[in-house]
């Protein structure tokens, strides 16, 4: 392994400047929400390491995590793909088919015992002996466990991996199960969202291989610094709900105002992502902004939380406002309505009392 | 004895060497292919396994259909957004809900966008490396590749420079042993005719081409708030137009899309296109293999209604209709409505049907899913050698038009397009046509579809500029409606009604049936492109798209499966979206629910 040529080495040899090196280290800090300081560690780390093995399997799922990866505008793709990492399986990318494809599973094992990230798109079904996924004629998940056996993390990419996803939803015909319920001796990093932000798949594997150890997680295994809010905490229409300004239906004039959506059904006052502060394709939109609700796609069993258009009755907010907004939830079971506006009320009253103050596990403030 | 003919005429034969090819890499989902050779390493027989079943329209069973959209979409993340527009068109359809011309159009744009995303994404990132090798253009002399550039193509980047940076990025990439995704595969090869500068050229495509993408579907981001999977309501478009406001699409983002429009077209007519006709012309032997049903059989539903709600072909941007027998003097037209007309068997698929000599419309579709193998395969359920393609042997099912197996894509719907006269479409294929001196036969073939799906990204980024004009002649006629909600709340639907929608989705006809009854979903139902390409055999013994085009392909070395790879790549197989299929008729939920 030593032999082989590190990140940087790779980024000169192909014509890369030391100081764009460095440029690509600052910004790769920035989107990981470190301070500047931290683009010299990167660029020690970058400059010092070999290109990290990767297994990029897929089991049932749409490959909308692949299309999202593919996305990325910081790092781009192609630079994860041909310098960063070695991207040794991906059965959508990869240029070999059949067998050949295939020995390269077994040649990893055999070269980097212990030593690749297994990088899991979709999930196993159980029923029928696993064989609602075949793949070179055997059940997915014995691909899955054998990989996962000698690889040295997991990350979960998507929903699928980590809670299940659309085919795991009531009744979930063919037993779908996310990674974490078929690998338990390994550490599984959960990148839900369906699919996740492209920067959050390229930030979660820049931070691993930048520091060479897997980012904090919380207590569901989801990396803190994108998953530690929820939407509603940084959404830009957060003043609407609290001002009580509402869209009643699409395209009325609260529409066009850009009001809060929650009474249209938004989930994002109980959904941990970074939509709201990222955004998508660079930083162009996202749901919300763009006049529909959120999905809460991040969320496990988030296609069995009833219709993506009834207004959400956890009325969670960070800040210790949880309880107070759960027994006014109680009280007013049902009527959602009224439960808008006692959440706002609290919403409101809560900052004024506590001045900004608040703070949740994840440190984030009301203010 | 292991020689017949097929319904369809196609003559199988099983006594040469079988060949497995599992996985089918670079496509989406899980796909198994095994052919059979004769001594000169000819195909003689080909069988076509969907390896995955998800079971959605089980799930969607009892849900609210206005949330439809949300879990077809998840059918397929590649060709994201086709799913949840067929879908919110079949619940349409159902509710008797008009949409507002803006929604129209905007849906038009959405959909075209990922067209021509799609298509790049898939000549470059999925299909290239089947006639592209990597490895040769080490040997490419930067200065030559730049002089070939410049001969095809306008497009600025295109110094010698810049491809020797290429070249050097490349020449550090496999020095360092670690090859990644080009790892083990079939570099050196016979079967690959580009000049080492053709090859180095196509590598500097392929990295500029996976930069780009990332450009067009910023429309979807603009529209439905995100890429993959963006957002969409039944009854129009969530996003609102806020000309003089900043709470909705104002002209900052406008100015994005029809920036983005420009850049694609520039992007498509001065990258891929050249790149397609400079591939093709060195491979000019794939327009007489891969055949199949092209220009026999062909499908398509005609796609992007100029006015809102009018679904006449006549309104169609792209019209359709059905080829049948290789008459191109005559398009029939289509009616998914018709229970004779659009029917799906499983007498060779896993699932059981009470009479499996008989097929189901959607609307009235039965399922229990049932994996078993034959009495010929060899293996175990759980280490299948080799599938028995005279029992079940696909999550499949196969689709029928009139009896018939077809083809749809990018193929069949130019090949529909010309037969019904369609100027534009017509320009476009005798133009390329000349421009490699192949005659229109050539069209029917592994590099037709390659070729047909090409024009259609160039047709389709040019078609997004007429559709913005469009849209934005309406705007400025003051008409700002985005969403009719009139039937929003379920006490104002019916107790009891069915829907179909249907597009013209990158891989080709798609089509979703839904039952509503008491505001919830009773059954649904989706019949998709790699359904009616992958298809398996039916019981009167028609075999489908990818097992009659592999038929006759001769193989350079049966352990190097390139050829298969092309001719089933030119399809851009998506297996998520075809294996997911089943319909249900709910009462036999409980025998397969195992917790």
């Amino acid at each position: 392994m030593s032999t082989e040529p590190t990140f940087y080495e790779i980024l000169r040899r192909q014509g890369i400047t030391r100081r764009k090196f460095l440029k690509f280290c600052s910004l790769t800090a920035a989107s990981l929400g470190l301070a500047p300081e931290f683009a010299g560690t990167i660029a020690h780390a970058l400059e010092t390491k070999p290109r990290v093995p990767v297994i990029w399997l897929h089991g049932l799922e749409c490959t909308c995590c692949t299309e999202s990866f593919i996305r990325s505008g910081h790092p781009l793709a192609a630079d994860v793909i041909l310098s960063m990492i070695s991207l040794d399986y991906d059965d959508t990318l990869m240029a070999a088919a059949g067998y050949q494809a295939e020995e390269i599973l077994e040649q990893t094992i055999a070269k980097h015992d212990g030593n690749y990230i297994l990088a899991c798109e979709g999930n196993p079904p159980l029923n029928e002996e696993g064989m609602y996924c075949i793949q070179a004629g055997r059940p997915y998940v014995e691909k899955l466990r054998r990989m996962a056996a000698h690889s040295k993390a997991i990350i979960a990419w998507g929903t699928c991996a980590s809670w299940g996803c659309v085919q795991a939803a009531k009744p979930n015909p063919t037993r779908a199960t996310p990674i974490h319920k078929v690998v338990t001796d390994k550490p599984v990093i959960k990148v839900p969202g369906c699919p996740p932000i492209a920067e959050v798949m390229t930030g979660v594997i820049t931070y691993i291989l930048t520091f060479d150890r897997l980012p904090e997680l919380d207590r569901l295994g989801r990396p803190k610094m994108f998953y530690g809010r929820r939407l509603h905490d940084k959404c830009y229409r957060r003043a609407h709900f609290d001002a009580g300004q509402f869209v009643e239906r699409f395209d009325d004039e609260g529409a066009r105002k850009g009001y809060c959506l929650y009474k249209m059904g938004c989930k994002g006052p109980t959904t941990h992502n970074a939509c709201s502060t990222m955004e998508w394709n660079g930083g162009l939109s996202w749901p919300v902004k763009s006049g529909h609700g959120c999905l809460g796609c991040a969320e496990e069993d988030f296609w069995d939380r009833g219709s993506f258009y009834t207004p959400t009755t956890n009325l969670n907010v960070p800040g210790g406002v949880e309880v107070t907004a759960d027994q006014v939830g109680k009280v007013i079971a049902g009527a959602a309505a009224a439960g808008v506006a006692a959440h706002a009320t609290v919403s409101v009253v809560s900052r004024l009392v506590r001045g900004g103050k608040g703070r949740d596990e994840g440190g984030s403030s009301n203010e | 004895m292991s020689e017949v003919v097929t319904a369809n005429g196609f003559k199988l034969d099983t006594s040469g060497k079988r060949v497995v090819v599992d996985p089918i890499c670079r496509i989406e989902g899980h796909l198994r292919i095994e052919v059979n050779v004769d001594e000169h390493n000819v195909i003689r027989n080909a069988v076509s396994t969907g390896n995955m079943w998800r079971g959605i329209e089980i799930i969607l069973k009892g849900r609210d259909p206005r949330d439809a959209w949300a879990f077809t979409q998840r059918i397929c993340g590649v060709c994201t957004g086709v799913h949840a527009l067929t879908s919110v068109r079949a619940v349409e359809d159902a509710l008797g809900i008009e949409i507002p011309a803006n929604a129209n159009h905007i849906r038009n744009l959405m959909m075209l966008a990922q067209q021509t995303q799609d298509h790049l994404v898939h000549f470059y990132h999925l299909h290239a490396l089947d006639w592209v090798d990597v490895v040769s253009a080490l040997e490419a002399d930067p200065k030559r590749t730049s002089e070939l550039q410049r001969s095809i193509s306008n497009w600025p980047k295109s110094s010698p420079g810049y491809f020797r940076d290429v070249k050097m990025r490349l020449k550090r990439f496999v020095e360092s042993g670690q090859l990644g995704p080009f790892a083990n595969a079939y570099w050196g090869s016979p079967a690959y005719k580009l000049p080492p500068e053709a090859n180095l050229m196509a590598v500097a495509h392929y990295l500029e081409a996976l930069d780009f993408q990332r450009e067009i579907v910023r429309i979807h981001t603009i529209f439905g708030g995100r890429n993959p999977h963006p957002n969409w309501i039944v009854g129009g478009m969530p996003c609102a137009f806020s000309l003089n406001g900043d709470g909705g699409i104002n002209m900052e983002w406008l100015n994005v899309v029809s920036s983005i429009i420009d850049r694609a077209i520039t992007f498509v007519d001065q990258v891929y296109i050249p790149d397609l006709k400079a591939v093709a012309s060195f491979y000019k032997d794939w327009a007489r293999i891969g055949r199949g049903l092209a220009g026999t059989n062909m499908l398509s539903y005609g796609e992007y209604p100029r006015v809102a709600n009018d679904w006449s072909q006549e309104n169609m941007l792209q019209p359709g209709g059905a080829i049948i027998d290789g008459d191109l003097s005559q398009v029939h037209e289509v009616d998914l409505r018709d229970p004779e007309q659009i029917q799906e068997f499983v007498a060779h698929s896993w699932y059981r049907y009470p009479d499996e000599q008989k097929g189901l419309h959607p609307w009235d579709g039965v399922t229990e899913p049932h994996f078993e193998l034959g009495p010929k395969a060899k293996g175990s359920r759980t280490r299948i050698e080799q599938l028995d393609e005279g029992a079940k042997y696909s999550f499949i099912k196969a689709p029928r038009w009139k009896g018939h197996p077809m083809e749809v894509g990018p193929l069949a719907r130019y090949v529909v397009a010309y037969a019904r006269g369609d100027e534009e479409i017509k320009a476009q294929v005798d133009g390329l046509l000349h421009d490699l001196d192949l005659p229109l036969e050539a069209l029917f073939s592994t590099l037709g579809r390659t070729a047909a799906r090409g024009l259609e990204c160039s047709w389709a980024a040019h078609k997004m500029r007429e559709v913005f004009d469009a849209l934005m002649a309406n705007l400025r006629a003051g008409d700002t409606a985005t969403a009719n909600m009139e039937k929003w709340e379920p006490e104002s639907w019916p107790l009891e009604t069915k829907g179909v929608g249907h597009v013209e989705a990158p891989r080709g006809s798609l089509g979703h049936w839904v039952h509503i009854r008491a505001g919830r979903i009773e059954n649904y139902q989706a019949v998709v492109p790699t359904t009616w390409n992958a298809s398996p055999r039916d019981p009167a013994g028609n075999i489908g798209a990818y097992e009659a085009a592999l038929l006759g392909t001769p193989m350079a070395d049966p352990e190097q499966p390139l050829e298969i790879l092309r001719t089933i790549h030119s399809f851009d197989p998506c297996l998520a979206c075809s294996t997911h299929v089943m319909a249900e008729d709910g009462r036999e939920l409980t025998t397969i629910k195992v917790r």
